[in-house]
């Protein structure tokens, strides 16, 4: 009992927080949180194979189903706080009141008698004993549910499947377009300068160097831009004079080596 | 073992009052499926109280269905996103007029 005595305070908060708690990934979090501590209730109700099963299915499959259509919808898409139908959140709380305290009279009026326990039925094991009941009384639910479970895939495939409403581009078609696009607006024909290009750094966030020392924003994603977390070309260039003279005294020094070398080759010629 | 049982009500009410007043859709999803493990709980606590297996294996098979139930539910919210950018329950008023 002491493991529900500590969860069950928790589970009533967090159930609680859903309700109002106004970011929804803020809500899958503690709905994460009741089925966590439900998959602990499991294990002390003598039910193994539930626990895991709520682990596997529910707090990994289900939550995490839940997060992705957040995360594809919005995280920022809250809840609006005004009401459509009058007076709707007032009798909602009226009838939630009611039903709880259905519930509690209604439990009131019950006795349960001794606990028996799973002991008995859990003697070969909890998995072996639920796969024996599964698939003798209950196998025609159980084969009704494999239906269940192919009509849902289905109905999601149907339901998330969007007919492409114009011919998928090929590379003709692309290339035609480059083109194109070049002849209209003089865009340039080729990929875009990779960043860090001439640059002392190449990680992503440093924008290529044009030759005269200025950053290149074609050269950096879009969104790094939008998040501001580009690095300043200036700062990566500020001693290009230095590096200038350097590569101008190499050049001057390599000329001279070389000069016998050319000549040679340009003789025969 | 009547604590359990206590439990399992009040996250069931707590889950229909969240049905009843949040706007997010898929937030009353949540709701819908907290309510689905409350019942799950007492089904437990209920097998373990009469010493038969035959609650824990109803509660795999709402666990089943919970899972099915999810995978259409929120297939259905994203297509009603897709085409009106909204995922609240009050914007999908259409067949009201």
């Amino acid at each position: 009992m002491t493991a529900f005595w500590i969860l069950a305070p928790i589970m009533v908060l967090a159930a609680l927080g859903m309700l109002f708690i106004r970011k929804a990934v803020h809500a899958a979090m503690l709905l994460a949180v009741v089925m966590l501590s439900l998959s602990v209730l499991y294990l002390v109700l003598n039910a193994p194979f539930l626990f895991a099963t709520q682990i596997i299915v529910y707090t990994g499959a289900i939550l995490m189903l839940f997060l992705f259509v957040l995360m594809l919808v919005g995280v920022d898409a809250s809840d609006s706080v005004v009401e459509t139908i009058k007076g709707q959140r007032f009798m909602a709380i009226i009838a939630g009141l009611l039903l709880g305290s259905i519930f509690v009279i209604g439990l009131g009026q019950i006795s349960l008698g001794p606990v028996v326990g799973l002991d008995a039925a859990n003697a070969n094991g909890n998995i072996p004993a639920l796969a024996d009941i599964l698939f003798s009384p209950y196998v025609f639910t159980f084969e009704v549910t494999s239906a269940l479970l192919i009509t849902a895939a289905v109905g999601a495939m149907v339901l998330a499947h969007r007919e492409r409403l114009e011919p998928k581009p090929t590379q003709a078609s692309l290339a035609a377009q480059r083109v194109r696009d070049y002849a209209d607006s003089g865009k340039h024909l080729g990929p875009l300068p990779t960043p860090g290009v001439f640059a002392r750094h190449n990680a992503v966030d440093t924008p290529a160097l044009l030759p005269d020392g200025r950053a290149s924003e074609a050269s950096v994603s879009r969104v790094l831009a939008a998040r501001g977390t580009v690095r300043s070309a200036p700062a990566m260039a500020d001693d290009i004079a230095e590096i200038e003279q350097q590569i101008a005294g190499a050049h001057h020094a390599g000329r001279e080596a070389s000069t016998p070398a050319s000549t040679e080759e340009e003789a025969p010629a | 073992m009547t604590p359990y049982i206590v439990l399992s009500s009040i996250l069931f009410t707590i889950g229909s009052v969240g049905v009843l007043t949040r706007r997010n859709a898929i937030v009353v999803f949540m709701m819908v499926e907290l309510m689905l493990n409350a019942s799950n709980l007492s089904l437990v606590a209920f097998a373990n109280q009469n010493g038969n297996l035959d609650g824990q294996v109803a509660a795999f098979f709402v666990m089943v269905v919970a899972a099915a139930e999810v995978v259409v539910g929120l297939a259905i919210i994203m297509t009603i996103f897709r085409t009106r950018r909204s995922a609240s329950v009050d914007d999908a008023s259409l067949l009201k007029y």
